[in-house]
């Protein structure tokens, strides 16, 4: 998958603005960036590419000062480039644009526009400076409007412009489109395009295909810490753009035969608004899992994910038939009218969600085994219980802690991974949904955790595995949907699932009917060697 | 620089070192703020602690203190319940004061009439339920409306305020006060008085449902699994919805058994102590008794300990005022000054401190 395009020589001809060679940032546990480098030059939009997790973040983090590299070094302009801080990088012209705005929304555009500068000028002349700077790129903002009323869009602008007040050479934005209506996208790119001809580089970081090829030069490619790929996104398929994100060494797994069980749980037509504000809404949902087998429900984060396992473990409710166990309607059941009937769940967010970060773990076991575990009765807790289970899950999940008297938040992010999955498998559920059961473990603890949920599958229980590992979701399914703005799409058997398809049910054609206006290469020709 | 650096895990040793160390900071500042009033520190701090217990007229105090004991342990232990599960009930005075008039309203409409079987009883279930719908009033408001339950409850205190003062000059006046304010004196009426149990220990019924709340308190918090939601609801509210809690009803729990616990600390102390409905009934139980629910930790015998301690400050502190000529003011920001150095010196519980040679780089 890694090859230059002929079109690459003139690209290479002039000297690259930012180049990073051999970065790499680890974190306990898991290494973020690894020898990842890549050149950027002036007047180009530069895209990075990559699933959620792949370091795109981090990468942004260290070019802005926000993050120092364990190894390896950026230069900037030709010179050595070290940022000790943000101050540094805006000093020397990088600046940055976050997904999350931090913005008083009880003062007006200039004055927040002030705060973010060492040393602001007299208001009048900032306003004159801001309504030119407006104007010049094309985006219209009144300095006077207070940012309450302002639009997601409208508050974007006021973050740009902060960047464009300092003249930077490079403007990193991170996600930006995720916030924005179509219409405030097309003015953006409008500005992204303006910036480019002024010999801007502007460094892109996206997960949308279709945005990626409609706006930028050079996309470079990150996967699991390492750069994967590089290219001009205009010259590719946002077919083999997705590939080159999820891996080329993905590895397809062997037939699976096992036979499909009983239908366990189904969704009929569910919608439901999100509990959460910036949530998403999941749309005319439908699903079915069998006994015996693992439904893998791949996609981004943000579309829908916590939304949907709240909807399955109870904590949002719906009508009462949306949700069927067997042929009883559990749409209006609560989390442990549902734990009773065999329904368990394991959310994201391991501290805080999960558990309760400062109780003990025998506490956290009582968490979600109160019912199922006959913990409770007649309104009294039994510990000994709850004790006994928690042990059970330590010692069964080869979870490492001193003992079940250990709050939660002590144990390392894989260890109370364990605890959690462990603390539901044992309760021996009929149904069990499960939402980035690996995310962030490192590989032996990442292997645990999915043999125990193909075992559970092979004791014939139904599984939902929600996760944005495709690798992951290849290797356990049985069959694989994928969840795009809180749209699922037709489930598919995950034996003979092509990667091809795979991009496509991820890569922003939310489901296959609306994908045929997207521009699809010839399949016959689609192999990946292809000169465009 | 310094640095905060949080502990992988909450340290018992502070947390359990925290209260003594907050009486000592405190009892260090406080002698400052009275040697600048140009009183002798040490003379005012053993005149608050000291002699009320081991002084000269001590005889006097020792029954005090559980008279004052009393009410602040009863409305300290309903408030930690919505403390500990993030439920913040700051308007307990008004719920206080509202079981005194419903409590002191029931006894008084059976005047004359003899029946103490009957009518203590009644009292107390009307001064519970007085301050319960008082509560009820935050609570409905934050569930239904997203109201926020501090200040709605501590703006109903001022509003039971003012019908304490229209009661005591309205429809509860004594007809036999001569026009003057205030209802009859309930010690006078054997059928509703709440007398010492053993006379001159300060011992009565409130005293007695104190120490039953704090028991029932300890074993709901440690073994009922209404009180393991109410601490997980307060540790983390998203694992507790996680875990099958309604939020709204727990709020609705909480506030409701604190607001009813005040309540009857307020009847206990209308038909005992204080003996009759007037203006000046409320002398800020309700609002002390949060010092000593975060004094003790939020734990039943924390609170026990602590609700003795913040007695013996409002008994050593009157002492104080009459024999030593302190202001009130000064004695009730050495009461404050407890729960701030509590609150400040609890970061340790959590947080231990780094100093670094240099800064990061």
């Amino acid at each position: 998958m890694r090859r230059e395009p002929g079109s690459d020589g003139a690209r290479r001809v002039s000297t690259p603005l930012l180049e990073v060679r051999g970065l790499r940032k680890a974190y306990p546990g898991v290494v973020a960036n690894d020898d990842v480098s890549f050149a950027a030059r002036r007047g180009e939009v530069h895209a990075l590419l990559g699933e959620n997790g792949a370091g795109k973040s981090t990468l942004v983090k260290t070019v802005y000062g926000l993050l120092r590299p364990d190894e390896g070094r950026m230069m900037l302009d030709g010179r050595d480039y070290a940022p000790a801080s943000p101050h540094d990088a805006r000093q020397a012209g990088v600046a940055m644009v976050f997904q999350h705005f931090s913005l008083f929304e009880a003062l007006d555009v200039a004055e927040n526009v002030a705060l973010g500068m060492e040393v602001p000028p007299p208001m009048r002349e900032l306003a004159t400076r801001i309504r030119d700077v407006s104007e010049t790129y094309g985006l219209p903002l009144d300095p006077n409007r207070l940012v309450g009323t302002l639009s997601a869009g409208e508050r974007q602008r006021v973050e740009i412009i902060r960047c464009l007040l300092q003249d930077p050479q490079v403007l990193i934005m991170d996600e930006p489109t995720s916030v924005l209506t179509p219409q405030e996208v097309a003015i953006l790119f409008e500005t992204l395009k303006r910036l480019r001809t002024e010999g801007k580089l502007i460094l892109y970081i996206s997960h949308k295909l279709e945005e990626i090829r409609a706006l930028c030069d050079w996309a470079t490619i990150l996967r699991h810490g390492k750069v994967t790929g590089s290219c001009d996104p205009r010259q590719k398929s946002a077919r083999e753009l997705a590939e080159t994100m999820v891996g080329s060494e993905l590895a397809l797994p062997a037939a699976k035969t096992r036979e499909p069980g009983e239908v366990a749980l189904s969704i009929a037509g569910l919608t439901a608004a999100s509990g959460a504000a910036f949530g998403t809404e999941l749309k005319d949902l439908f699903l079915e899992v069998r006994r015996g087998e693992i439904l893998g429900i791949g996609g981004v984060a943000g579309n829908g994910q916590d939304e949907l396992l709240a909807v399955l473990s109870g904590e949002a409710r719906s009508a009462p038939d949306s949700i069927l166990l067997g042929d009883l309607p559990i749409g209006s059941f609560g989390p442990n009218e549902r734990r009773a009937l065999g329904v368990l769940a394991a959310p994201e967010e391991r501290l805080g969600h999960a558990t309760a970060p400062d109780m003990t773990l025998v506490e956290n076991a009582a968490l979600s085994g109160r019912r199922r575990m006959g913990m409770v009765s007649r309104g009294f807790v039994n510990w000994g219980k709850a004790r006994a289970h928690a042990e059970h899950v330590i010692a069964q999940f080869d979870v490492r802690v001193p003992g079940a008297g250990s709050v939660a938040r002590s144990l390392s992010g894989g260890n109370l991974q364990k605890f959690v999955i462990g603390r539901e498998i044992l309760q021996q559920p009929e149904v069990l949904v499960v939402n980035q059961p690996t995310w962030g473990l490192d590989a032996a603890a990442a292997a645990a955790i999915r043999q125990s949920l193909l075992d559970l599958a092979g004791q014939g229980a139904a599984v939902i595995v929600i996760s944005q590992d495709l690798d992951e979701l290849m290797e356990i399914s049985t069959r694989f949907s994928a969840l795009n703005e809180g749209r699922l799409s037709k489930p598919r058997d995950t034996d003979g699932l092509t990667l091809e398809e795979i991009g496509l049910m991820l890569g922003g054609a939310h489901d296959l009917e609306a994908g045929q206006g997207l521009s699809m290469p010839d399949r016959a020709v689609g192999s990946g060697e292809t000169s465009p | 620089m310094i640095r905060l650096e949080r502990r992988p895990a909450p340290s018992r040793a502070w947390a359990w070192a925290t209260p003594l160390l907050a009486v000592l900071a405190t009892m260090v500042a406080g002698g400052l703020l009275f040697a600048f009033l140009g009183k002798d520190p040490l003379l005012v701090i053993r005149t608050i602690f000291w002699d009320p217990i081991l002084g000269e007229f001590a005889f006097y105090y020792r029954g005090q203190l559980l008279v004052k004991a009393g009410p602040l342990i009863l409305i300290a232990i309903g408030l930690s319940l919505g403390f500990r599960a993030g439920v913040w009930n700051i308007g307990a005075e008004g719920q206080y004061i509202m079981g005194a008039i419903c409590g002191a309203a029931v006894g008084l409409a059976f005047y004359p009439l003899e029946a103490r079987w009957l009518i203590f009883p009644l009292m107390v279930l009307a001064g519970g339920l007085g301050g319960f719908l008082w509560a009820m009033i935050p609570g409905i408001l934050r569930t239904r409306f997203n109201t926020n339950e501090i200040l709605v409850s501590l703006l109903l205190v001022y509003v039971a305020e003012q019908i304490l003062a229209w009661m005591a000059l309205g429809p509860l006046r004594s007809p036999d006060g001569a026009g003057f304010p205030g209802s009859r004196n309930l010690r006078h009426y054997d059928s509703a008085a709440n007398h010492e149990l053993i006379a001159g220990s300060g011992m009565h019924w409130g005293v007695v449902a104190a120490f039953i709340a704090v028991i029932l308190g300890h074993v709901l918090l440690s073994r009922h699994i209404l009180g393991f939601n109410i601490r997980l609801a307060g540790a983390s509210p998203r694992a507790a919805r996680f875990a099958g809690v309604n939020p709204g009803l727990l709020v609705l729990t909480c506030l409701g058994a604190s607001g009813a616990l005040a309540g009857f600390a307020g009847l206990f102390e209308v038909a005992g102590p204080a003996g009759q409905i007037n203006i000046d009934f409320n002398v800020g139980y309700g609002f002390t008794a949060i010092i000593v629910a975060f004094l003790g930790r939020l734990h039943p015998v924390g609170i026990l300990l602590a609700g003795f301690l913040m007695a013996l400050t409002y008994i050593g502190g009157e002492a104080a005022q009459a024999t030593l000529g302190v202001p009130a003011a000064a004695i009730q920001a050495f009461q404050g000054m407890l729960l701030f150095f509590l609150l400040a010196l609890d970061v340790m519980t959590n947080y231990r401190v780094r100093i670094d040679a240099r800064a990061r780089a």
